[in-house]
């Protein structure tokens, strides 16, 4: 029988890879850093419930904060739809 | 963001949260840090705090004005400071007990408490160098991080000159 916590985890890990597979697929490449920045905070709650709650912090501070900042200033200096080569 | 002609600045409803939000983004931070040794987190994850709370003035108010407040020089001598805080840390225990790293601050005033056996929430003012460490890491983590965000803005401001 699997338990509250079980489930919770298998919904989480449902909307953890939505938006993964989201900036994968997307042509636009600013909706893929915010699909990245949604996957990042999604993660860190993740890690809160697996009990790391440093890993957390970290994932919460870096990857949803300061790596979208660093690609939504790539994206600024060179384009910002992807190009069919 | 992208916005040229009010110089990068965001809209003034987003300057004026951004302006109310910084001081507890940061004292928060500051939280994380002192607390490293008591609580989750430490010196890289506040230091990350408060290098997210620099990123978000520098979204809301354009790196070329936030460049004239916060100097890179600055953010990378916190940076050495920090490494050069944590070396010789490191080493004043080889000094002091032929070993490096030693808790030479034990039984000292100076985060030298020993907290009580028992369930206790954990005494501030004890984990010997610890706490410093975690300072020293947090001044490195705070400038490198906030002085690489700015790095690359001032670099890519350059580059769209160019094109």
């Amino acid at each position: 029988m699997i338990s509250l916590f079980g489930i919770a985890l298998i919904i989480l890990s449902i909307f953890t890879i939505i938006p993964a597979i989201m900036a994968v697929v997307m042509k636009d490449l600013l909706a893929c850093v915010i699909a990245l920045a949604i996957m990042s905070l999604l993660l860190s709650l993740y890690f809160y419930l697996l009990h790391a709650p440093d890993v957390a912090i970290a994932e919460a501070g870096v990857g949803a904060c300061i790596t979208t900042a660093l690609f939504i200033i790539a994206i600024r200096a060179t384009q910002r739809y992807e190009v069919e080569e | 963001m992208n916005d040229e002609t009010n110089d990068g600045r965001m809209s003034i409803i987003v300057r004026t949260i951004a302006t109310m939000l910084l001081p507890f983004v940061l004292i928060f931070s500051f939280y994380v840090i002192m607390h490293g040794h008591l609580t989750p987190g430490g010196g890289f994850q506040g230091g990350a705090i408060a290098a997210s709370a620099i990123v978000m003035m520098i979204a809301a108010y354009g790196h070329k004005m936030m460049g004239k407040r916060v100097s890179e020089d600055g953010l990378s001598m916190a940076e050495s400071i920090g490494a050069a805080i944590f070396a010789i840390v490191a080493f004043i225990g080889v000094i002091m007990a032929a070993s490096f790293m030693y808790n030479f601050l034990v039984g000292t005033p100076l985060f030298g408490e020993t907290p009580p056996f028992g369930g206790n929430p954990g005494i501030l003012n004890s984990g010997g160098i610890l706490p410093i460490l975690n300072i020293a890491v947090g001044m490195k983590v705070i400038g490198g991080l906030a002085a690489v965000v700015m790095i690359m803005a001032l670099a890519g401001d350059e580059r769209g000159d160019e094109k």
